[in-house]
């Protein structure tokens, strides 16, 4: 047996029939949802009896140069199915995005980390505060702008030095 | 060997030597006093280098003892298999750095190590090494031995207290709260052996039992097992280690000590280990007697022959068992050994009775108290045991179970205790 | 006359013999109840996943030894699955049944030391875990026997393992395979039946399987609450379709029950071990994706840079901890554009001050041990 995977353009159409509107984007592996309508989205996801999707697998925040996202994977154990649902910020500079924590209690922790490292807020979260990093550290590591990138906002790398057609200079000498 | 009997070359009696030695003294005439004195001198001198040296030998043997039972080997390189490790743990901790805290109480801090070491040290006053080698013989030698046992307490929390650390002070709280326990459990144990004795002198106790050539063991084994485990807790040895219990507060109550501070710590730990053990030896287990091998054997060899094995016992618990929890031994104490010791008391207390009204004869007296206190106590403590709770079938332990089903629930909520 | 106690603070760690690692746990006592347990983390963060994003994908292997130190070979698993969803590589059936075997050792070895350090934390003075590690050591000496290394292995590779097993491998695997079973019987005699242990652990840290789903709980926690979760049934991965296994489930969720599950589990890779020697099956253990160039000597070897398609993977594998998930962002360049380590360890505290709260301090150590953390999973 496998763990069925819905896709999101499955996930999608689920929720259209229930909830109108709340879907914003749908594409084979996620399906992206607007933020105010998140919470009644999960909830509907979690509770209804042919999705059951109580298991929160993983919150991940993702910096998309010109906005945010939070990626839910999701998976439900007595059915054995698993999907993926986005929620993006509006833009970068109001990071803000509602907090799931009454959906599921294991966001707590990992909304903590998104804030800590990524910079997104979380509304509604009853105690986000820096996790990894002490109170006071300033700005967010994970962003792809923060000062240690090497030439600024330049996400990864685009040739890997050493690379055949790529001549070798020493690390870090932009 | 009868023919040496006395003489101060009797080396089966060192106190024979000493008599010698101040017989001698006496002889050119000096005061009394200074022959007590010198005395009392030779003994506690003779004690504090046994002891020293005992504690040094067994910091080897403890470590290798629990080494070979957790299948490693311990100590084996510092001088020949290890056996200089001692001198160099000694060493290290004389010459490492004893620090104070700023916080802490300057002079209770420095009070602590001394107010531990004192009581352990002390109470080898009172016991018999070998006929004529009791620094002390008085006649209230048992109560001496619960007295000064009981200055551990407070000295315990004083060097919690005076530490000013969170940790030090949650290992006083626990260690008194414990202590003052086992404390009642131990004196009721020892009702046994006095009862029977009809004296609390040590000597007394030895020869009462040279006497009827049967040890206090085998007509007390409840007593015995009740004695042994309030030994452990009032020495803080595992597995009743919870004021110094490593794994959830450091060090408990010595977490601040350092240096020859700390060496005192863990030298008072075994000397307690040893006076426990010669007062489980002299009261229970026949003292310097052997049925007769005293006389062909040392006393004091017979005797620390059986400390050690005694001793061993405690080491072997520790490499064994792991440790409860403070609430759990708080109640082990009061609902379990408290109550067994009082009906241990009253059953001894009618045995002496019924044997000295009637006036029977010691060997069936002995062998019927013997079973009759060995069928009734295994009784009690089963059903106690069962009375409270345990030995039911919540406390076995069960596998899990194997499922191929994925997604399934098999929760059962636990009952509430 | 009520007597005036006020509730105060104790820190549990960073330096600790017990928390496992550098992890600190503010506790705020009444007495020895505990009302408070906060968590803080970060001692370890070696910012992994912002380092990810600098190297090529080959180049993070290493990173994912170095999460969960104790259980690298799971490690690597997930990462290298991720990526192979990504790039949907195909992966040849020896390497599939390697990583099998790999993985299976590797959960045998991982929970030695996780129920040893159970049985420390509850003040078995290191008896067990001195007994415990005689077998890691056999397993640790068959990993550096196939790829070098004891604990940072360092074996996958995208589209298979590194290296293939040498001939001696097979024979000494077998011969450990035949000790096991008696030791773990011994284990279980002299641990699980011990009533000191059964006194320190039952009842304590209960999670109900709602509040396990809901806090995200997986792995033995999670089993150990009742719930019959596994990833290696449930989305095989590997070779774990074509092997026979039981999930190990407990009955109460408490301490006990999570080291019971524990033990169990190691019976059922022995399990999976057995039949896998015997059905692992000849080939390639490599799907030859792109070679490295090999320079004359004095010349820089380029790296192989793999560049996979622009998108995103999700892979998931059931660590010994719980369920470890990659969730790699691909932007088409040779290095990972978001490289996210979903952490058992992590997630799994979550519920730690839930369990804690209205326990007392003893307790409180016993539960954390009970967790299993790897403090390199939490903070990566």
């Amino acid at each position: 047996m496998r763990t069925k995977v819905l896709t999101g353009l499955d996930i999608a159409h689920k929720i259209e029939q229930k909830l109108a509107g709340a879907v914003e984007e749908a594409l084979p592996e996620f399906a992206m949802i607007k933020a105010d309508r998140l919470i009644e989205t999960l909830m509907y996801l979690r509770d209804d009896e042919e999705l059951n999707f109580k298991f929160l697998s993983s919150l991940t925040g993702v910096d998309r140069l010109e906005w945010f996202e939070v990626a839910y994977h999701l998976e439900s154990f007595k059915l054995n199915q698993s999907t993926c649902v986005k929620v993006r910020t509006f833009d970068r500079e109001t990071p803000l995005v509602p907090s799931v924590v009454t959906v599921w209690q294991g966001a707590h922790l990992q909304e903590r980390e998104a804030y800590d490292l990524m910079g997104i807020y979380f509304d509604g979260h009853p105690d986000l505060r820096r996790l990894f990093l002490w109170d006071g550290f300033e700005g967010f590591p994970l962003r792809k702008d923060y000062l240690g990138m090497p030439g600024g906002l330049m996400p990864g790398l685009e040739r890997f030095p050493g690379e055949p057609g790529v001549e070798l200079s020493g690390r870090g000498t932009e | 060997m009868f023919l040496l009997k006395g003489e101060w070359y009797d080396l089966r009696d060192l106190g024979n030597t000493v008599g010698g030695l101040l017989d001698d003294l006496r002889d050119i005439g000096a005061p009394d006093w200074t022959i007590y004195v010198t005395s009392s001198l030779i003994g506690a001198v003779g004690i504090l280098l046994w002891t020293v040296l005992s504690c040094l030998a067994f910091i080897w043997i403890e470590r290798r003892v629990v080494a070979l039972m957790q299948n490693r080997k311990g100590p084996n390189r510092v001088g020949p298999a290890g056996l200089l490790q001692p001198v160099a743990d000694a060493l290290k901790l004389l010459l490492k750095e004893a620090v104070t805290p700023r916080s802490a109480d300057r002079v209770i801090f420095w009070a602590g190590p001394v107010l531990i070491f004192i009581p352990a040290l002390v109470v080898f006053a009172v016991i018999p090494f070998a006929p004529k080698m009791t620094l002390a013989d008085l006649n209230v030698g048992v109560l001496f031995l619960i007295a000064i046992a009981g200055i551990n307490t407070p000295a315990v929390f004083l060097a919690g207290w005076a530490s000013n650390n969170k940790y030090s002070m949650l290992g006083a709280m626990r260690t008194i709260a414990m202590l003052i326990s086992y404390e009642i459990v131990q004196v009721l144990a020892l009702l046994g052996p006095v009862l029977f004795v009809s004296s609390m002198r040590m000597g007394d106790v030895v020869a009462w039992q040279d006497h009827f050539n049967t040890w206090i063991f085998f007509i007390q084994p409840v007593g015995l097992l009740a004695f042994i485990i309030a030994g452990a807790v009032e020495t803080n040895r595992s597995p009743m280690d919870i004021s110094e219990a490593e794994s959830e507060i450091v060090a408990g109550y010595h977490t601040e000590y350092g240096g020859i501070k700390f060496g005192f710590f863990y030298q008072a730990e075994y000397l307690a280990g040893f006076a426990i053990a010669a007062s489980i030896v002299t009261l229970y287990m026949g003292g310097y007697t052997l049925w007769g091998l005293e006389d062909y054997v040392p006393a004091w060899l017979i005797f620390l022959g059986k400390l050690y094995t005694v001793f061993f016992v405690y080491i072997w618990t520790r490499g064994t068992l792991p440790r409860l929890r403070i609430d759990q031994l708080m109640a082990f104490a009061w609902k379990f050994l408290l109550p067994l010791m009082l009906i241990n008391a009253l059953v001894v207390g009618a045995e002496v009775l019924i044997w000295r009204e009637n006036d029977i004869d010691a060997t069936p007296a002995l062998l019927a108290i013997g079973a009759v206190n060995l069928v009734f106590g295994a009784i009690l403590v089963a059903g106690w045991a069962r009375f409270l709770g345990h030995g039911t079938g919540k406390q076995r332990g069960q596998r899990a179970i194997l499922t191929q089903e994925v997604g399934a629930v098999h929760f059962t909520p636990e009952p509430a205790p | 006359m009520t007597i005036k106690s006020e509730p105060f603070v104790v820190n549990i760690g960073p330096q600790h013999p017990s928390t496992h690692g550098v992890f600190r746990l503010r506790l705020t006592l009444d007495g020895e109840k505990i009302i408070d347990a906060d968590m803080v983390m970060g001692y370890l963060h070696r910012s992994m996943e912002k380092l990810a994003e600098e190297r090529t994908y080959t180049q993070n292997i290493p990173f994912t030894d170095r999460t969960d130190y104790l259980a690298a070979m799971t490690g690597n698993l997930a990462y290298v699955m991720a990526v192979e969803k990504l790039m949907r590589v195909e992966v040849p059936e020896r390497a599939l049944w390697l990583r099998t075997i790999m993985a299976e050792l590797q959960r045998i070895a991982s929970h030695a030391m996780a129920v040893g350090i159970f049985a420390n934390d509850c003040g078995a003075w290191q008896t067990p875990v001195m007994h415990m590690f005689r077998d890691r050591e056999k397993i640790l000496d068959l990993f550096e026997m196939a790829c070098g290394a004891r604990l940072t292995l360092n074996y996958m590779r995208i589209g298979g393992v590194s290296k293939d097993i040498p001939p001696e491998w097979m024979p000494q695997a077998r011969k450990l395979l035949k000790d096991l079973p008696k030791r773990f019987e011994e284990y279980e005699d002299l641990l699980l039946n011990n009533e000191i242990i059964i006194a320190r652990s039952r009842g304590i840290g209960t999670l109900t399987p709602e509040q396990a789903t809901s806090y995200s709980v997986s792995g033995p926690m999670l089993r150990a609450s009742g719930v019959a979760w596994d990833v290696r049934k449930a989305d095989p991965y590997g070779a774990y379709d074509k092997v026979d296994f039981d999930i190990a489930v407990g009955r109460h969720g408490d301490v006990y029950d999570r080291f019971v599950v524990r033990v169990a589990e190691m019976r059922q890779s022995l399990r999976i071990l057995e039949q896998a020697l015997d059905m692992i099956p000849e080939g390639p253990v490599h799907a030859r994706l792109g070679t490295a160039t090999v320079q004359p000597w004095g010349q820089p070897v380029a790296p192989l840079a793999y560049r996979p398609p622009v998108g995103e993977a999700y892979a998931r594998i059931e660590s010994p901890r719980g369920e470890l998930g990659y969730y790699i962002v691909s932007d088409g360049s040779p290095a990972p554009f978001r490289f996210h380590i979903r952490s058992p360890s992590f997630i799994n505290l979550s519920p730690l001050k839930l369990m804690s709260v209205g326990m007392t301090v003893a307790d409180a150590i016993v539960i954390l041990g009970s967790v299993d953390i790897v403090v390199g999973e939490v903070d990566r």
